[in-house]
């Protein structure tokens, strides 16, 4: 099929994604009466948001004193200072309003004897600038994402959202100027391909974890939203930083809330001994991921892991009542029993570090605009969640954090986008005339190859090297192999062969399709993680090591600033980090320990 | 639909869901146990792997017991798939 043939629809504004981002920004657009259309690869309530069990942070101050400041400080500290400050003083200021608005749209929080909402310890979470943990999540049990993601869901019915279920979008429109004018989709249930034209496109695809062996995401978090960006010729921002959740199950990577260790869960290894006391003497078991996973991995590596190959360190929650487990952490004996083969009522659990977040991706403003280098907008295109990279959560993100994320700048998004198209009241600019060609030259491609590679064989490699080569903990020479052997995947992605090529519900085209998303992910995250020279938040380097020069590794001189890898001969640019927030003064770089 | 493209929109629904829990249980639960179940079990299993996650997922971790007799039979098999 040809450019020509393929049927468009118009709509003021399309959203690609309906997790929480997708959902929050929509309810902007739609209330606002905007023709708006919203495609997901699931049933809106079927996306990875649901998987959110700890909480949204916000600091409310209903069970202790807080302050947005101190929000701001755990999150500028967090992020490794890479995060950007304007953007983070943004968020943490929004956060109290728009938790509350959610509050108002029907989501049923946990609360307090007095009918506050209820908040709980997090790792990261501090008072008074890092003085001592405060109870900052807000949490509805353990289904906080699916809790919220309902009610965004109702909100947008009411709002006569229109939505496009089992639709996979393929790629960005973009004209000769640069701005992007909608996106190419492909209906599952049909196989046909349809163009939806708009004034403004926002991605809320969510995160890209399925690029690493060992991951808590979902099989759907495959990176589309950063894949149709890259090969629409943006650059994406910090890929190197994937955050590595400290308590995956050893083996299946299904996930161990960190509200287990906020309810008092232990970590301790070959030894019983509670390690975190020597790594982190003030936060212990509640310090911050990365330095909860790092402490992990030295155990680990220093031969007091457990189990016959001694390869994990165990979460401990026997010496907790087993009503409090029942009452305030139900899902985890129930994950522990299925995945790990233990009741931990009665034994602990075995964890490892495990994929869970990616801190990078299209780079934003905290209006919701995708930016150049420069910080000028381009023009048509917003990105939400954890697709975007506002950045807020630098290089290393604090839990509860991104539930925030998603809120903050769904709406913020939503605002820009009305604000753009109500008061310059513009009108759809002409698709350009072969709109569609590389999309279907790869289309194309899949039907016509052959003696090709398998999809699930090469996805597998890709995910094997990810996790070899750039996994937890980075090596000079591993990377620079890696390096070299994801380019080695690319070739393989380049010839994928499928034996179906049936129209209606063809999955196995669709996760070849998936698969050419996920190569520039792990490109993308490769090439950046070996540039960097130096270790920050969740990109830990062997060869940058603590020291006095470079506390904690970190090359402030040479290394304080975001990288932008673009597709195009796989080049690495850089820009730097906001140091000036909206309204507060700098917090200044500074050696991070908890 | 063709038998065909139904069982592969079920796959999609099996492995694409909001949870790596179910995409591993219910993904392996279709290659290993679904080619051998009667019909009338394969259509208990088809309603279950509609329902989002956090109606199934209590189901499958015993927090919550099922009502429909057909489909309890096929929640009893899915409890006892072991993903380690
Ligand atoms: C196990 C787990 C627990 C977590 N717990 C917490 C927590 O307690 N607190 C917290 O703050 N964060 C938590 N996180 C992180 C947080 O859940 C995610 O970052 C967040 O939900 C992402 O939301 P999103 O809206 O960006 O994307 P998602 O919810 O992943 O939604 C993405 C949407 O995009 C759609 N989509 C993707 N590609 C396409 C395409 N090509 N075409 C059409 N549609 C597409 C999908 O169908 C989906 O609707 C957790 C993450 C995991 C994995």
């Amino acid at each position: 099929m040809s450019t020509l043939k393929i049927p468009v629809r118009k709509f003021d504004a399309v959203i690609v994604g309906a997790g929480g981002a997708g959902l929050r920004a929509a309810i902007q657009l739609s209330e606002s009466g905007l023709k708006t259309a919203v495609l997901s690869k699931v049933f809106p309530t079927r996306s990875h948001t649901v998987a959110a069990q700890g909480g949204v942070s916000a600091s409310l101050g209903n069970s202790e004193e807080d302050h947005w400041h101190w929000h701001m400080y755990d999150t500028v500290k967090g992020s490794d200072w890479l995060g950007d400050q304007d953007a983070i003083e943004y968020m943490c200021r929004k956060a109290p309003e728009v938790v509350v608005e959610l509050e108002h749209f029907g989501m049923p929080f946990d609360r307090t004897d007095e009918g506050k909402i209820y908040q709980r310890p997090f790792g990261g979470h501090m008072s008074n600038f890092g003085e001592k943990p405060v109870r900052r999540a807000c949490a509805a049990a353990d289904r906080t994402g699916h809790a919220m993601l309902h009610a965004l869901y109702q909100r947008n019915v009411r709002a006569n959202t229109q939505f496009f279920v089992e639709w996979m979008a393929l790629d960005l429109i973009r004209d000769e100027t640069g701005q992007v004018l909608g996106v190419i989709a492909l209906e599952m249930e049909t196989g046909e391909v349809v163009a939806f034209h708009a004034k403004a496109t926002i991605f809320a695809t969510g995160g890209a974890g399925r690029i690493f062996y060992s991951s808590t995401n979902a099989f759907i978090n495959t990176g589309d939203g950063l894949g149709m960006a890259a090969r629409a010729g943006i650059a994406l921002e910090d890929m190197e930083f994937w955050q590595f959740h400290p308590t995956g199950v050893a083996g299946a990577g299904v996930l161990i809330t960190e509200g287990v260790r906020g309810e008092g869960g232990i970590l301790r290894n070959s030894d019983n001994e509670r390690f975190m006391e020597r790594y982190a003497p003030n936060a212990k078991d509640l310090a911050s991921r990365d330095i909860v996973s790092r402490a992990m991995v030295t155990e680990i590596n220093e031969g007091r892991g457990c189990g016959p190959n001694k390869d994990y360190v165990l979460l401990d929650i026997t010496h907790l009542d087993p009503a409090t487990i029942m009452k305030r952490l139900p899902g985890i004996r129930e994950i522990s029993i299925q995945f790990a083969g233990i009741d931990p009522i009665k034994a602990p659990i075995p964890v490892v570090p495990t994929c869970h977040y990616q801190m990078g991706g299209i780079p934003t403003n905290y209006r919701g605009e995708v930016v150049n280098q420069d910080g000028s907008v381009v023009k048509g295109f917003y990105a939400a969640g954890e697709v975007a990279c506002a950045s807020v959560h630098g290089a290393n993100r604090l839990g509860t954090n991104s539930l925030l994320d998603l809120l903050v700048f769904g709406k913020s998004s939503g605002d820009s986008v009305v604000e753009a198209i109500k008061q310059n009241n513009v009108a759809h600019k002409d698709l350009p005339e072969n709109f569609a060609d590389l999309t279907m030259a790869r289309l194309n491609r899949l039907e016509t190859q052959t003696d090709g590679s398998s999809v699930n064989e090469t996805r597998l490699e890709l995910q094997r090297t990810m996790q070899k080569h750039c996994g937890v903990f980075r090596f000079k020479d591993m990377m620079v192999d890696g390096v070299a052997k994801i380019l080695e995947v690319e070739k393989l992605v380049a010839k994928t062969e499928i034996k179906d090529k049936s129209k209606v519900w063809n999955t196995a085209r669709v996760e070849a399709l998936e698969l050419d998303n996920l190569i520039e992910v792990a490109k993308a995250t490769m090439i950046s993680a070996e540039a960097r020279k130096e270790s920050r938040g969740a990109h830990v380097r062997d060869d940058a090591p603590d020291s006095e020069a470079f506390p904690n590794g970190r090359n402030d001189a040479e290394w304080h600033k975001h990288s932008l890898w673009h597709r195009e001969g796989n080049k690495l640019s850089y820009k730097p980090v906001n140091m000036t927030p909206l309204s507060v003064e700098t917090i200044a770089l500074k050696t991070r320990s908890y | 639909m063709e038998a065909s493209e139904a069982l592969n929109k079920l796959r999609w629904r099996c492995t694409r869901r909001a949870m790596l829990e179910t995409d591993l249980l219910l993904g392996k639960f279709l290659d290993e146990i679904f080619p051998a179940l009667t019909p009338q079990q394969a259509a208990a299993f088809v309603v279950l792997a509609d329902l989002e996650d956090l109606e199934l997922w209590p189901l499958v971790n015993g927090s919550q017991e099922c009502d429909d007799v057909s489909q309890a039979e096929v929640v009893a098999m899915l409890r006892r798939v072991r993903v380690k």
